[in-house]
């Protein structure tokens, strides 16, 4: 496979365009433990727009960051109008006619429209000095061209997510780049500023560029798109026209995937309503949304990310207080405003980002572990009954099999999945009577995912009630006795696990 | 599953258990050496011991107990993951206020001629007063405004600095009364300064209260979602960094017999300087006092050193900046080489 760097973007042959601007072929990505990326391909023509669609971690926008040259795939073969290219970073990736703008946006807010526009490309006078009217020609120009009302000279932390998005949009186009890939871009705009997007997206078209268009959401796929690649577990599905196609057709495509683990759910009588809630919303985030959850019983919460469904849980857990409706736990309403109340009712929560809001990383696997329990046990006078506590802790390690040389090892050099256990542990010594995971299993070897299922069964047989969520389909209907499927802030719908199949699922997941 | 019941088992097993030095070793080691350098470039350049001389040793703990006091506090703070700049100036205001209430009737221009000749504990409750309210706004800023450490503690080090100029127009308190000299008397900034140490040495291996301070620093997001009350607890701990600020104005303003605005000027520096040098993180949650007290104690011998070996005042300052650089690379390395393990 020869490795040649294509500095000028100039088509070989005017006369005969060629099918595809960009073809992708054996594209493999690993991430230390995981494939991403397995034998995958993807082709893009010219005056298109072409959507991606695949659960989460289904490695669309893996595949879309290596071509933008953010990643280095372990191998590939690309080829841009018909000629092989290799990009090792996001500048070359530009300089070959390839934008992408990112789902986290790139702007210095500090600094004005054009000057984020034109940085590195500032038109100057001489002597090295910026062209400030030039520049600001310049941007003018392209916001006629876009049809764009922003002011070139406003700073850009002024702006609404829109017009920031805009902004990406119109820099990208100012690269001359013949291929604009965009990761959801939607996820912020309000109705009308999609229109508005939309609109640009036609125009691009229409002037002969291809267009990427990550999605979760289907009706944008059949209002833009002209085709759609579908992505499963990192593996290429398939590609349909949009006009082709239905709804249904691609939920099968994104989901049908063989149920192949075992999920070691058993049947257990369910007990009383433990937790209760009723029209429960968070300002901006999420609204109205009621359940009830029983003693023994596990709730499964599905829904993409962006969902709110993490959002419900920090709620109930008064990480972020709502903002209007009741929580009530058996029978009893009650004011959830600090973690710490939550815990006082008997609620525990694991959160789902073991580094950034569950591990104490520089701490020891025992102070991790007990650190919860403290609030409420092993202290007296302010003094830390540490024998006792730290027996507890051996105990609840060895419960949960945590692999660790000893108490007095820092978390951080534990494996995800051991982490994963010694927060467990930490909620486990509380003696929760209502336990909420948020990605009990996310980025752990298959082992201690078998452990960590087990181990939630056994706690629903011992009447906790049991809130999991979660990203994985296989998990969702192989542990829930209900799940409960969230999209864009909203609860759109609760199946009980007789009727809870993939297909149902993403339906109520994407409408 | 076989597998997993071995899993278990290796939490007891003993070959599996690694030697661990003292955490505190290392550094010591660093105390030992600095002091065998400057006993061998004692025989060599000045023809005496450095350490043979039990008044020297006494003068170098001496030098640096008020630095140690503020330091004590201010290894709680930077464990939090926070930083206090206002010690220093702390130490000038609360050292101010407290001398005005100890001075005795036979002055005829006392601040406050109807406090005059008050018993001992009028002026040093004032002292530790005055720092715990200095400490206990720094936390409220930090906690409940969002302020970063470093703008909360700076604004309150450059008014304290200037409520102490203001207090008495820039005029020295002086004619103190004998009990309130006697706690900077021989020997008494030290036994407060150890009694101090073994105090939060205690407080933050042993109790609740440290367990949470470990907490918030290693991770502020988690320490809340484990229950902990983050607001509330930083203002206590920067309540406690203040009040032994105003200690350690008590303790110079005695020992001087006098107290003046430009008390402790800098002193916050040496005091983040001792607790750096002696491993605590400025990232967090990692930090111990006995550390800190040797921190302290290097500190003292260098300066100590420097002047026994008659080397201006000039180079003590410049070798004094770089070994705290190389002490904060030489803690990034292990730190480093500990995540990697």
């Amino acid at each position: 496979m020869s490795s040649q760097t294509v500095t000028n973007a100039a088509p070989s042959d005017a006369s005969t365009l060629p099918a595809y601007l960009l073809e992708v072929e054996g594209v493999r990505k690993t991430f230390p433990g995981v494939v991403a990326l397995d034998n995958v391909g993807f082709r893009l023509r010219p005056g298109s727009v072409h959507a991606l669609m695949g659960e989460n971690g289904a490695g669309k926008s893996t595949l879309m960051k290596i071509i933008a040259g953010v990643f280095a795939p372990d191998h590939g073969d690309f080829r841009m109008k018909g000629r092989e290219i290799r990009l090792k970073s996001p500048l070359e990736a530009l300089e070959n006619g390839i934008a992408m703008i990112h789902q986290e946006l790139n702007l210095m807010p500090f600094m004005t429209v054009a000057e984020n526009i034109w940085i590195r490309r500032e038109p100057k006078m001489g002597l090295g000095f910026i062209d400030h009217a030039e520049m600001r020609r310049r941007t003018q120009a392209l916001f006629d061209q876009l049809s764009i009302d922003i002011d070139p000279e406003i700073e850009v932390r002024r702006l609404s997510i829109a017009s920031r998005q805009m902004i990406e949009i119109a820099k990208a186009v100012s690269f001359n780049s013949d291929i604009l890939i965009m990761d959801e871009p939607t996820s912020a705009l309000t109705e009308k500023e999609v229109d508005h997007l939309f609109r640009i997206i036609r125009e691009l078209k229409a002037a002969g560029k291809g267009i990427v268009y990550i999605t979760h959401k289907m009706n944008e796929l059949f209002e833009i798109a002209d085709e759609v690649s579908v992505f499963r577990d990192g593996k290429y599905i398939g590609t349909e026209l949009s006009t082709n196609v239905t709804r249904d057709d691609i939920i099968r495509m994104m989901v049908g995937r063989e149920i192949t683990q075992m999920f070691p759910k058993e049947t257990v009588p369910i007990g009383e309503t433990v937790l209760s809630v009723r029209d429960l919303s968070l300002k901006g985030v999420f609204h109205n949304v009621s359940f009830d959850v029983r003693a023994g019983e596990i709730l499964g919460v599905a829904g993409l990310v962006g969902s709110g469904r993490s959002n419900v849980a920090e709620t109930i857990f008064g990480v972020t207080p709502a903002t209007s409706g009741t929580i009530s736990i058996k029978g009893k309403p009650l004011v959830i405003d600090s973690p710490k109340t939550a815990m006082a009712h008997g609620m525990a929560f694991l959160t789902e980002d073991r580094k950034d809001t569950g591990c104490f990383l520089v701490l020891n696997v025992l102070e991790n572990m007990q650190m919860a329990v403290l609030s409420q046990q092993f202290v007296t006078g302010g003094f830390v009954a540490q024998n006792s506590a730290s027996r507890a802790c051996e105990d609840m390690c060895e419960a949960l099999r945590v692999k660790t040389p000893d108490l007095y090892e820092r978390i951080e050099n534990l494996s995800g999945g051991n982490q994963q256990k010694v927060l467990i542990g930490r909620w486990l010594l509380t003696k929760p009577r209502i336990l909420i995971l948020d990605e009990p299993t996310r980025g752990i070897d298959v082992g201690a995912k078998a452990e960590i299922h087990r181990l939630i069964s056994r706690l629903a047989g011992d009447g906790v009630a049991v809130i999991m969520i979660s990203s994985e389909m296989p998990e969702v209907l192989g542990m829930s006795d209900r799940v409960m499927v969230m999209h864009e802030g909203r609860l759109t719908g609760i199946v009980d696990r007789e009727d809870a199949d993939q297909v149902t699922i993403m339906d109520l997941a994407s409408r | 599953m076989a597998m997993n019941t071995s899993i278990g088992a290796t939490l007891h097993a003993p070959a599996s258990r690694r030697r661990r030095l003292p955490a505190d070793a290392s550094i010591f080691l660093v105390l030992v050496a600095i002091a065998l350098i400057f006993e061998a470039l004692g025989w060599i350049f000045a023809g005496q011991s450095f350490l043979m001389n039990p008044q020297r040793l006494m003068v170098i703990i001496l030098q640096v107990s008020v630095i140690g006091i503020i330091s004590v506090g201010v290894t709680q703070v930077i464990i939090t993951g926070g930083i206090d700049l206002s010690s220093g100036s702390l130490v000038g205001l609360t050292a101010m206020m407290a001398a005005s209430f100890a001075q005795t009737s036979d002055f005829a221009r006392a601040v406050y001629p109807a406090f005059t000749d008050m018993p001992v504990i009028v002026p040093v409750l004032v002292g530790l007063c005055v720092g715990l309210i200095a400490g206990f706004i720094n936390g409220s800023l930090i906690a409940y405004t969002g302020i970063p450490p470093f703008i909360a503690t700076l604004g309150m080090m450059v008014t304290a600095r200037g409520f102490a100029k203001w207090y008495t127009h820039g005029q020295p308190v002086s004619m103190l009364s004998d009990s309130y000299a006697w706690i900077g008397s021989t020997g008494m900034p030290v036994i407060i300064f150890l009694i101090t140490a073994l105090i939060f040495h205690i407080a933050l291996r042993y109790t609740r209260y440290g367990k949470f301070t470990y907490a918030i620093g290693a991770n502020r997001q988690a320490a809340r979602v484990s229950g902990i009350n983050v607001s509330r607890h930083l203002v206590t701990v920067y309540s406690i960094a203040g009040l032994l600020a105003g200690l350690a104005g008590v303790v110079t303003s005695a020992r001087a017999v006098s107290g003046q605005a430009g008390m402790g000027a800098n002193y916050e520096l040496d005091a983040i300087a001792a607790a750096v040098i002696g491993g605590v993180s400025l990232s967090g949650g990692v930090g111990r006092i006995t550390g800190t007290v040797i921190g302290t104690v290097i500190l003292g011998v260098m300066t100590s050193g420097f002047t026994f070996l008659r080397i201006d005042a000039y180079y003590q300052e410049m070798v004094k900046g770089v070994i705290i650089v190389v002490a904060v690379i030489v803690d990034q390395y292990r730190q480093s080489k500990r995540g990697r393990a």
